[in-house]
């Protein structure tokens, strides 16, 4: 039977992180098995190849295509600095002379003499890729890349903008329904993961890219700040490239929703740690969501693997994620089996949540998350 | 082809997020749909296996059918009484379904014939390519290579025609040397269905670095569109090659006793068949989280299109981008605040497996439906057109209307059948609902019956097809097909009040309803699935009917589980710009047609 419900975030104090390190072309592994690493060192190494410009010869020196080759002064695979000359007409007064020039540094990739087309391939680029965490090299895969393993605290957004990056996590906010303001944010937070509470408005926004904080944390944001921030409304949830100077990660959802409690706790206990995190949302089949890694100390013995996750059942902390009532926590009292008729006449499966002040209320279990350590 | 003598049939459809199986079983002369189960689809980590997913949707056929069809991880084949199925076959579109990138020499001709033969084939077109398309050399190789496809179709040229440009196209796609979107290690197939006087400078280019295959031009002359052989092509390719790399899919392969077909490319063909069996216009639509299909058979010409990001749940929140606030806001019958709206849908976008649970929200989600539909028909009918470039012998009066090559060819007034399918309008709690929200995007007009899919079978019975038609086509009618009843839509315009539609409705039984409905109203009257009512309109003068401007309209209207919809809210449906009058009348319609349990 499928799952009837929505799997919750997972927000715990230790486990065994293992992130896949992957370059997107093949290259070199620069690291080995077993060998320490941090967060920025290099562990593989690929050239990207380089951009392809194209020249049309036929047009230039006004010739058939088919005698491009014929006029051509370099040859295919040969190297070609840029403005020198690859290709002239020989014409019987030297005044009409033309001659065509390379527009880059780098290799003619080919020459057409059907359409007088010649290619162009500028210098390939190195890409470095960085392990992302501090931890250990686990497994090395040929020509291609790493799985970086470590003991870490872990926490998962619901929604985040940005790509990956780290610093020293700093709270910004006393409580996790704070709303955060512009003042609460200072030049010492700096490069920093900065930890709020319920609310960042675009001014608190500008205000920790202002002093070049590398990452905030926050129970929610407006959908119309993040329309502010990326210059557009955002279509689909598939984030992790945006270059905004920050590293946006919401953990509850959109609008001024306190940060649960666990949550909360869990990164200020973690104050003055290293940790890194990335943004990268993808909400389709192949879900990711975004994150923040706190690895422990150096020294850790690896905390066991992760176990199964358990189904919903009485006792379940859970998470309304819909409106009416969006945000609230309480935990799961009944899962009645039989399909209820909801108020839109919908009958659906439904679960009885009970909340920390003793009230109940009867939710499609689709609309909530479980909490997960 | 005959069919082959099948008694029980389990079909699976392995989409995206759950695996769908259906069990389909003789009784008497009748092929019925009896049992449906499902199960996360399973291709993606930890499982990595799509046939997991599969066994485990049967296992709950078995379940619920008491019927033994698995020994392990094997299909027990032939049925045997009450044990055993006699085939097994499958839909896919799991994984991403089938992405490709279309390329030909001029993008309103073969570029638009490239891209109707891979929409036709089940796949998502991820670009176009042509070399008039505004991008310079550069820019284009650039762009094969930030693409991933799973497949490329090239075209170019007529028979005879221009050689360079197709040339030209595949220089770009032999320096860009793109990868494939799934495994490593093999060469991406790339279709060659343009110029056959192209074919060997295509082989010397791309021959090496690709798996190329080349087929028939899909357009051999500028008149003449022949899109099927590259499609069985596609078809072919999808199997032979980007199945092999996905997850488990060599098992499935084995496991199915016919070969297995995208889902988009199983939906068409059902609809494309119903559309020829009753020799009438039909629309379809799939309206999914992500995205939205549209299907349509005018004047038996097939068209699909899909909206890669039109969708109710991860790809709501484009429809929002795309549609504007002001659209969806004009179908909410209440006033809601922007910031609210905007935070609502966008925290569906991020926790897109959720339901409405208040009728606002319903309301809402409903709204948002009929944009994403109305969108998506638009980018439909704007690739579902007629050849363009084609010389055209033109009349008299012809020259005066203007007519150009490359009109669409979705005239909704032609439109017999609207059938959609999707959560949103498969499983609106009220019926009506889903005629309503149809009627608002498409702007029906004329006489048009509507029809919704139960459970989402189209895709399975798409493959039984291609084994047994009539196993597909008794499933098709008896189980597949929600009839929800007939619209009757007069194209005109006129004050609210004015004299619209006389009409006089006789019911089985003789019952007689009589009306004389004025412009700006709605209503409906019930007639059940299976029965027909005499219609007699008299249209007022500027309103049409299908029979002309104020001319009369008799006819057989047919009956469903919302009834008939007489609809004088003009065409084109205009709402009052003003919020308070735009919200008194949305609530008027809906108290007229019981739309929703409360109003405020």
């Amino acid at each position: 039977m499928a799952h009837a419900y929505t799997p919750g975030l997972r927000v715990t104090e230790s486990a065994v992180i293992r992130k896949r390190r992957i370059l997107p072309i093949q290259g070199q592994v620069m690291v080995k098995a077993g060998q320490k690493v941090v967060a920025s060192d290099v562990v593989a190494r690929a050239e990207l190849p380089g951009k392809v410009h194209t020249v049309n010869i036929v047009n230039k020196l006004s010739i058939e295509a088919r005698e491009t080759k014929r006029f051509m002064k370099k040859k295919e695979t040969e190297l070609v600095r840029k403005d020198e000359v690859i290709a002239e007409n020989d014409p019987l007064l030297k005044w009409f002379k033309t001659r065509v020039t390379s527009p880059i540094d780098g290799t003619i990739e080919s020459v057409s003499d059907v359409t007088g087309q010649v290619l162009l391939r500028e210098p390939p680029k190195p890409l470095n890729l960085l392990a992302y965490i501090d931890g250990t090299v686990a497994e090395v895969i040929e020509r291609e890349g790493v799985v970086v393993e470590s003991q870490a605290a872990f926490v998962q957004g619901i929604f985040g903008i940005g790509g990956e990056t780290h610093g020293i996590i700093e709270t910004v906010a006393k409580t996790p329904d704070q709303d955060l303001k512009p003042g609460d944010i200072n030049l010492e937070h700096a490069g920093k993961i900065l930890i709020g509470g319920a609310h960042a408005s675009m001014p608190v926004i500008r205000r920790a890219i202002e002093v070049k904080a590398a990452g905030i944390v926050i129970g929610g944001i407006h959908d119309k700040d993040l329309r502010e921030i990326l210059g557009k409304d955002l279509g689909v949830a598939i984030t992790g490239t945006e270059q905004i100077g920050i590293t946006l990660i919401i953990t509850e959802g959109f609008g001024s929703i306190p940060m649960a409690r666990k949550t909360f706790e869990l990164l200020v206990g973690k104050r003055g740690r290293k940790a890194s995190c990335s943004g990268a949302t993808q909400i389709r089949a192949g879900v990711i969501r975004p994150e923040i890694v706190i690895p422990a100390d150096a020294g850790g013995a690896a905390a066991a693997a992760e176990g199964e996750r358990e189904g919903m059942k009485p006792g379940t902390p859970v998470r309304i994620i819909r409106e009416p009532m969006f945000g609230r926590l309480g935990a799961v009292k009944s899962l009645p089996s039989e399909l209820t008729k909801i108020p839109t006449e919908s009958h659906v499966r439904i679960l009885v949540v009970q909340f920390p002040d003793g009230s109940e209320a009867t939710i499609p279990r689709a609309n909530v998350e479980t909490i997960e350590s | 082809m005959a069919d082959r003598p099948l008694n029980v049939i389990i079909a699976t459809d392995c989409g995206s997020t759950t695996t769908k199986a259906i069990l389909i079983e003789k009784v008497g002369d009748t092929y019925r749909q009896t049992f449906r189960g499902e199960a996360p689809t399973t291709v993606e980590a930890p499982f990595e296996d799509v046939t997991k997913g599969v066994l485990n949707s049967i296992q709950e056929v078995e379940e619920l059918s008491g019927r033994k069809i698995l020994d392990g991880e094997k299909i027990i084949t032939p049925n045997n009484g009450k044990t055993g199925v006699d085939i097994y076959v499958s839909t896919s579109s799991a994984g991403g379904g089938l992405q490709m990138m279309v390329a030909g020499a001029v993008a309103a001709m073969t570029g638009e014939s490239a891209q109707r033969c891979a929409l036709g084939g089940g796949a998502i077109v991820m670009d176009v390519l042509a070399s008039n398309d505004g991008r310079a050399g550069h820019e284009k190789i650039e762009r094969i290579r930030q693409l991933r496809p799973d497949m490329l179709l090239l075209s170019g040229g007529t028979d005879g025609g221009t050689v360079s440009h197709v040339v030209e196209l595949a220089e770009y796609i032999s320096a860009a040397d793109p990868k494939p979107r799934l495994g490593i290690g093999y060469k991406l197939p790339i279709i060659f269905a343009g110029n056959k006087d192209a074919r060997e400078r295509i082989k010397e280019i791309l021959g090496a670095k690709m798996s190329l295959d080349i087929t028939d031009n899909i357009r051999p002359t500028l008149e003449r569109e022949n899109l099927m052989p590259a499609r069985h092509r596609i078809h072919d390719l999808f199997l032979e090659h980007v199945m092999q790399q996905a997850p488990g899919y060599k098992k499935l392969i084995a496991m199915c006793g016919a070969p297995i077909i995208p889902t988009p490319a199983a939906v068409g063909d059902i609809i494309e068949r119903v559309a020829k069996k009753e020799k009438i216009n039909v629309l379809g639509v799939d309206i999914g989280g992500a995205t939205t299909d549209v299907f349509s058979v005018f004047k038996t010409i097939f068209n699909r299109t899909v909206s890669a990001n039109l969708g109710m749940s991860y790809s709501i929140s484009n429809v929002l981008a795309e549609a504007g606030l002001d659209n969806i806001m004009r179908w909410v019958p209440f006033d809601i605040d922007e910031q609210d709206l905007r935070n609502r849908i966008k925290n569906k976008m991020i926790r897109p497996t959720t339901i409405p649970f208040t009728v606002d929200e319903l309301m809402i989600e409903q709204a948002i439906a009929r944009e994403a539909l109305r969108l998506a028909l638009d980018q439909h009918k704007m690739l579902a057109v007629g050849l363009k470039g084609v010389q055209q012998e033109r009349s008299i009066s012809d020259a005066f209307a203007q007519t150009a090559s490359g009109q669409s060819l979705i005239n909704m007034m032609d439109l017999n059948l609207v059938i959609g399918s999707g959560g949103i309008l498969s499983h609106a709690p009220r019926r009506v609902q889903s005629m309503i929200m149809m009627t608002d995007s498409y702007q029906l007009e004329g006489i048009t019956r509507l029809a919704v899919d139960s459970i989402f079978m189209m895709p399975h019975l798409g493959v039984l097809a291609t084994v047994n038609e009539k196993a597909a086509t008794d499933a098709f009618e008896h189980d597949c097909m929600v009839y929800l009843g007939t619209s009757i839509s007069p194209v005109g315009t006129a004050r609210d009040g004015e004299r619209c539609l006389d009409y006089k409705l006789t019911l089985p039984g003789g019952k007689v309803v009589q009306e004389s409905l004025p412009y700006g109203e709605l209503r409906l009257h019930k007639l059940d699935v299976g029965q027909t009512a005499q219609l007699e309109a008299n249209p007022a003068r500027g309103f049409d009917l299908g029979a002309g401007k104020g001319k009369p309209l008799n006819t057989t209207i047919h009956g469903g589980v919302g009834g008939v919809l007489i609809d004088t809210r003009g065409r084109p449906l205009v709402l009052p710009a003003d919020k308070k009058a735009r919200v008194q009348v949305l609530t008027k319609w809906a108290k007229a047609v019981d739309l929703y349990p409360e109003l405020k």
